[in-house]
């Protein structure tokens, strides 16, 4: 079942299914590696849930909950 | 090799023909323009070109540290600018800005794009934004080392191919393939290389839009190198772009464009009206 990538766990992979983004944060989110298709891992988590750490592509990239929020995923069990 | 002694030397074992020039970068033959994303061998590879010293300051109004330096190679003079490490030249972030600016109004004779051999899914991306402006590249496929390490075998002949510019394997840490780059540099520069850059096709409508705008822009900008690019990005609805086109944040590159007017932008404006 697709949910957002703010909802996975730390440790937790899943493939990215679809950005609800537009224009130029839809861009940034992106050329950052979060294309559909792609396996996301979540690398670190704040204890507020705000930012969170991704691996993707290879490399460590953070962002804001808000924008895991509208990162619609499906999870890797 | 690190910390290699041969700033004055003809020749070196690990450098060839290079001889560093630092801070003396006045009159050169060539400019080099250092590109990639972050955390690839830039910086590394700009210290091995130049040296120790270089000219550090800011890009101007901005933030962010700018890297000179200058060196020869089989005669030829070249500087070289350390770009910040981006990993697109399209959205807005001061880095990409400046990166984005200096390849597109910079004229550089070479654009060299860093990349890491272990994360080439992810490098690829600035690599083919780079291609879509400019076909005087260069990849230096570096951390080959820690490919290898990894298990991992890169084919930089077909990756060449199918980019359709030279690809040149590297260490650059222990200075494995600078010779190599920089001869493939001066061939570019010299035009002894042509490369064929891949580009990605565009929807008919969106072509038709393109070719519209074409004849405004290079009317409006005679001396930009890449009109095309310029018309993709406008219709994109840029707001950077059509920021630098508007300040005078291009005057501060190497080659400054002919002054703008407000009113050359307003036709411009009509123009994207379609
Ligand atoms: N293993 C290995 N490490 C390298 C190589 N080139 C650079 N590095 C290391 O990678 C890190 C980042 O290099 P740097 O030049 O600062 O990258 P930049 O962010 O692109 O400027 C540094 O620790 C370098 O020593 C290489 O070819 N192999
Ligand atoms: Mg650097």
């Amino acid at each position: 079942m697709p949910i957002t990538l703010a909802e996975l766990d730390r440790g937790q992979r899943a493939h990215i299914v679809e950005l609800r983004l537009h224009g130029l944060e839809r861009r940034r989110l992106m050329d950052l590696g979060f294309t559909p298709g792609t396996e996301v891992e979540v690398a670190m988590k704040a204890a507020s849930g705000d930012p969170i750490a991704f691996v993707v592509r290879n490399t460590q990239i953070a962002l804001r909950k808000q924008q895991a929020e509208n990162i619609i995923v499906e999870p890797i069990s | 090799m690190a910390g290699c002694q041969c700033a004055q030397a003809t020749t070196c074992s690990s450098h060839g023909n290079l001889i560093r020039l630092g801070v003396n970068i006045r009159d050169f033959d060539y400019l080099i323009a250092l590109a990639g994303n972050p955390n690839t061998g830039k910086t590394t590879l700009f210290n091995a070109l130049s040296g120790l010293r270089q000219h550090t300051g800011n890009w101007p109004g901005k933030t962010v540290v700018r890297s000179e330096g200058a060196f020869r190679h089989n005669g030829y003079k070249y500087k070289v600018v350390d770009l910040p490490g981006t990993y697109s030249l399209l959205s807005t972030s001061e880095d990409e800005e400046i990166a984005r600016d200096f390849i597109l109004f910079g004229n550089p004779d070479c654009v060299v794009v860093v990349v890491d051999a272990t994360a080439l899914e992810r490098n690829l991306n600035l690599v083919l934004q780079v291609l879509e402006i400019t076909d005087r590249v260069v990849v230096a496929l570096n951390l080959m080392d820690e490919a290898e390490r990894k298990g991992m075998f890169v084919d930089a002949r077909k990756l060449a191919k199918e980019l359709g510019v030279p690809v040149v394997p590297m260490v650059a840490r222990e200075g494995k393939g600078t010779d190599h780059l920089l001869q493939t540099v001066q061939d570019l520069v010299t035009g002894n290389l042509r490369t064929q850059p891949r580009r990605i096709e565009l929807d008919p409508h969106i072509e038709e839009a393109v070719q519209q705008l074409l004849p405004h822009l290079k009317n409006l900008y005679p001396n930009l190198s890449n009109h095309r690019w310029l018309a993709m990005r406008l219709l994109e609805g840029d707001p950077s772009i059509r920021r630098a086109i508007l300040t005078d944040s291009l005057a501060q590159t190497e080659s400054p464009l002919a002054p703008q007017k407000e009113e050359d932008m307003s036709e411009l404006e009509a123009a994207l009206e379609v």
